[in-house]
């Protein structure tokens, strides 16, 4: 019996965790990644506007996409089902999103690295689903697509 | 060809229209993709699987809506926009969809 519990109750609080552990380490990495390569393309704004505030020559434009599939830890999947009993702001699935859209967004302009500008700048959210039940819970893609335009000349 | 998500090519003039242009693609996930990504959902992250798999038919999809572009003489679409929708646990629809146009 004893051995029973120990599994039943053992398994998922080693998950859990495991998830506070790792998942931490690599939610802090991520965040130094974005940082990192955020400020690598500040002189190369993305606008969620059709225009932008230049009247300079267009050279060429093409259609740049950058996506990800993000997915939360095992402890912030159970400490917001907590959460979910009180009501409120679900703070652990903030930073999920927020990841997943500052990515999405840096790939969309690391596929188009030398764009002067990117116009009308869409994200797009999507849940994915399991096949196998609601594992998939707190799993989501986001895309972020816009037109890259190159100037004539360099700013 | 030249997709852009805008309703004009910047640079360019339009000088016909031909109208809407769609491409779409239903994927299924396998179960080995499914059994990784159960692992890699433990510790959260970038589940690279799913981003793979998501990239490849929303590639599908354009090159779909790009061929029927093609076909009719255009060589660029404009206002490009890209949906998703789930059509069964598990399988999801792409959607790409714009203006086929004629640019000089």
């Amino acid at each position: 019996m004893s051995t029973e519990l120990l599994v039943s109750i053992g398994i998922p609080v080693l998950l859990i965790i495991v998830g506070k552990v790792l998942g931490s380490n690599i939610e802090r990495r991520h965040y130094e990644s974005i940082a990192a390569r955020e400020a690598r393309f500040r002189d190369q704004p993305a606008f969620s506007t059709k225009h932008s505030n230049t009247s300079r020559p267009v050279r060429s434009a093409s259609l740049a996409t950058g996506s990800v599939v993000v997915s939360v830890d095992h402890f912030k999947r159970f400490v917001s089902g907590f959460r979910m009993i009180f009501g409120g702001e679900v703070r652990s699935y903030s930073s999920l999103i927020d990841r997943g859209r500052r990515e999405a967004v840096l790939r969309m302009k690391e596929s188009q690295p030398n764009a002067h500008a990117y116009l009308n700048t869409r994200l797009e959210t999507s849940t994915i689903s399991s096949t196998s039940g609601n594992e998939g819970i707190g799993t989501i893609e986001v895309l972020a697509y816009g037109t890259a335009v190159h100037y004539d000349r360099a700013p | 060809m030249i997709l852009t998500n805008i309703d004009s090519v910047p640079g360019r003039q339009i000088v016909q229209h031909f109208g809407l242009v769609q491409g779409s693609t239903i994927r299924a996930k396998h179960f080995g993709r499914d059994f990784a990504a159960g692992l890699k959902n433990i510790v959260g992250g970038e589940l690279k699987g799913y981003t793979e798999l998501l990239q490849e038919s929303r590639a599908e999809a354009t090159s779909r809506m790009v061929a029927q572009a093609r076909e009719l003489g255009a060589n660029a679409v404009i206002n490009v926009r890209f949906t998703t929708s789930s059509v069964a646990q598990g399988a999801s629809e792409i959607l790409s969809y714009g203006t086929a146009v004629l640019v000089e």
